[in-house]
């Protein structure tokens, strides 16, 4: 194995990107399927960046391109998928077109990926420490002594006992599991972590305390998360900023609190009504009818407007763009003026 | 709405437990050990009503899901279906037939039905096999029935397409009109929207009211999520490491727990509407595998309430107001119960 150049690598050709202080810039970013009838555009020009630090939750149905959209900025997308547009820029060079040696370089050392099924993503045949060892290997620490040091370190960080380093994956719970991609992902303590769903598998509790988890880790470190899930109540409490996906599109982005008290797209409004409270009186709720269109032949205006309860005559073909409205950006010709009073039609 | 008293007592109960368990031998031949999945469960379930059975993974909520569909035989204890003893079911014809009163729904829809099959294959197979007596057109029509009953419209096109032409939330909703067909009387559902977007999840609960209401089944629904337990239930059940630890009318536990375990649940249940809660309560304890037990509460080392008695003796279910009983020393010696949230 060949030992892995560090950073000092020149980013892609071109004049590099002018220094913004964001972790992450994605602009535009189109990803496509190139299916049997037609390309489909799972991710279309989305737009959003990631400072220092920042939590930033990703929500959206099944089908939105919410894990497609993290897969074309971790660079895993593989054919028929393909990035058409757009750029990720990542710590300020461009993540599009980078070889796999020097993805290599990124991966794991400033950029994480934890999975959604810790049970696919570890090898079910070795030990957890081989396998932390291995993404240590890889980036040229040689000393046994330090890899066994560190990844006793992490484990402890995520609550879990040094001597379930060699354990094998089916020895532990689905809990522990997630917890040590977890980590894995802080090894080299990177600069962003993405996570896709990690907790859609656990119950509850279980949810709730790596939840927690991941958050005193990300104040105590100082990385950037982007967090991805289909559950809104979940992060409400633990995201910084909230990105609503609808089919593909960004339907609305902005402050988290902001968005629970006063959101402003019908959808990001719907997904607040579909889950029950265990507090308050104990009501009628109606969620959101329909299901998502076809992204093979999406309806020419508004995405949302076959299920949406505020639909206007004009959504059926106006393609509504992203407004700004008081900081927060929202896909809804309701706020076409830029101001969050819902226009009248 | 059913009556929130509990139906044991006024003699309406569609399925009763008593002492329900069931014991796994695990390990090989030099290390004999016994694991316990459920232990001395009793627990009724009503007419025209909706069961809540909550608690975390390994609990013992499935294992008890399948002790009610006949699939596992209880290690002893006896499940009462409609008064008579579900272990007297012998025959063919008699397992068909309880089978047919109590269906199961699965939690994987994408599991759970033939994907080389048109989704009018398992409905149609199953009311051949349950229902001879109909005819061909009229299992047809049944179908069409049960379909439209699910919220599966326009039926007739519904039933002609493959499982992976419909959602999840459509495909979970093929699963419970393939309960229906069969004009059960209990429906087993276990954890029907866990595997589903919250966004498809209320559309099903409200669906498993409407068939509450309009069809007039009881529904055993095991979940792990107490919001979405106390959006659809009437009575809960609150499960911990095989045993019930709490059970009462949804409203009145989730107002007011009594057991330590339930308020844990509770306030680890996500919910924008609330304040955080995140602080010194927070559980890092799992679930424990039941393997040969001693006595005492099964909740003890994540108790922050566990006093003495809780390690030599197994706490029984107490009632604490009409209908509401936890199983917890502290709480059965009227002191106030404010372990977690």
């Amino acid at each position: 194995m060949s030992s892995v150049p560090a950073k000092q690598e020149p980013a892609t050709e071109g004049t590099p990107p002018p220094p913004s202080g964001e972790v992450l810039e994605v602009t535009d970013l189109s990803v496509t399927y190139a299916a049997d009838r037609g390309p489909v555009v799972a991710v279309d020009q989305v737009s959003f960046q990631v400072g220092p630090g920042e939590f930033l939750g990703i929500v959206g149905e099944s089908g939105c391109g919410k894990s497609t959209l993290l897969f074309a900025i971790a660079q895993l997308l593989s054919a028929p998928a393909a990035i058409t547009g757009g750029s990720v820029t990542f710590q300020g060079r461009s993540m599009v077109g980078l070889t796999d040696r020097q993805l290599a370089a990124v991966r794991w050392k400033d950029l994480s990926v934890v999975m959604q099924s810790a049970m696919n993503a570890l090898n079910p045949v070795r030990p957890i420490r081989a396998q932390f060892a291995d993404a240590m290997r890889a980036h040229g620490v040689r000393s046994k002594a330090e890899i066994a040091s560190r990844s006793a370190e992490v484990m402890k960080m995520v609550g879990i006992d040094p001597v379930h380093l060699n354990s094998y994956p089916h020895q532990l719970s689905g809990g522990m599991r997630q917890r040590s991609m977890i980590a894995m992902a802080m090894l080299f303590t990177p600069d962003l972590v993405i996570m896709d769903e990690p907790t859609s598998a656990l119950d509850v509790v279980a949810q709730r305390s790596l939840m927690v988890q991941i958050k005193e880790l990300q104040q105590r470190l100082g990385f950037a998360v982007i967090f991805v899930t289909h559950d809104m109540s979940l992060i409400s409490h633990f995201s910084d900023r909230l990105m609503v996906m609808y089919a593909g599109q960004v339907a609305e982005l902005g402050a988290t609190q902001r968005l629970f008290d006063q959101p402003l797209h019908p959808y990001t409004a719907g997904l607040m009504e579909a889950f029950p409270s265990i507090h308050g009186p104990r009501r009628q709720l109606t969620g959101i009818p329909g299901s998502p269109p076809n992204l093979a032949t999406p309806p020419p205006g508004c995405r949302f407007e076959p299920r949406c309860p505020k639909a206007m005559e004009r959504c059926v073909a106006t393609a509504p763009e992203l407004y700004q409205v008081d900081g927060t950006e929202v896909r809804c010709l309701l706020h076409e003026d830029g101001t969050v009073e819902e226009k009248t039609a | 709405m059913t009556s929130t008293s509990d139906p044991a007592a006024n003699g309406t109960a569609l399925l009763r437990t008593d002492k329900l368990t069931r014991h796994f031998r695990i390990g090989n031949a030099l290390s004999q050990q016994t694991l316990h999945a459920v232990d001395e469960v009793s627990l009724t379930i009503g007419e025209r009503e909706i069961v809540a059975l909550a608690g975390e993974s390994g609990s013992g909520k499935s294992t008890i899901a399948r002790l009610l569909a006949k699939i596992y035989k209880p290690t002893s204890g006896e499940i009462y279906f409609q008064g008579k003893p579900v272990a007297g079911i012998k025959s063919r014809k008699d397992r068909l037939r309880y089978s047919g009163l109590a269906p199961m729904v699965f939690q994987d829809p994408f599991a759970s039905i033939n994907p080389v099959f048109r989704v009018s294959h398992g409905v149609l197979r199953g009311l051949k096999l349950h229902r001879p007596e109909l005819s061909r057109d009229e299992r047809y029509a049944e179908a069409c029935r049960v379909f439209e009953v699910v919220g599966l419209t326009p039926a007739d096109e519904v039933l002609q397409r493959f499982p992976h032409e419909l959602s999840g939330g459509q495909r979970q909703r093929v699963g419970f009109a393939q309960a229906l067909a069969m004009r059960p009387k209990l429906i087993l559902a276990d954890e029907p929207v866990s595997m589903l977007d919250v966004s498809i999840r209320i559309g099903l609960l409200n669906m498993m009211a409407d068939l509450r209401d309009s069809q007039g089944v009881s529904i055993l629904y095991i979940t792990h999520d107490l919001a979405s337990a106390r959006y659809v239930a009437d009575r809960l059940i609150v499960m911990y490491a095989g045993r019930v630890a709490e059970s009462g009318p949804a409203e009145e536990v989730m107002a007011n727990p009594r057991h330590p375990y339930t308020q844990l649940l509770l306030s680890a249940a996500p919910d924008p509407r609330a304040p955080l809660g995140v602080g010194a309560e927070t559980d890092r304890g799992e679930p424990p595998k039941v393997i040969n037990p001693t006595p005492g509460c099964r909740f003890r080392w994540r108790c922050p309430l566990a006093i003495d008695k809780c390690h030599q003796v197994t706490p029984e279910l107490s009632q604490m107001t009409p209908g509401h009983q936890a199983a917890c020393h502290v709480a059965e010696e009227g002191a106030e119960v404010k372990a977690f949230g």
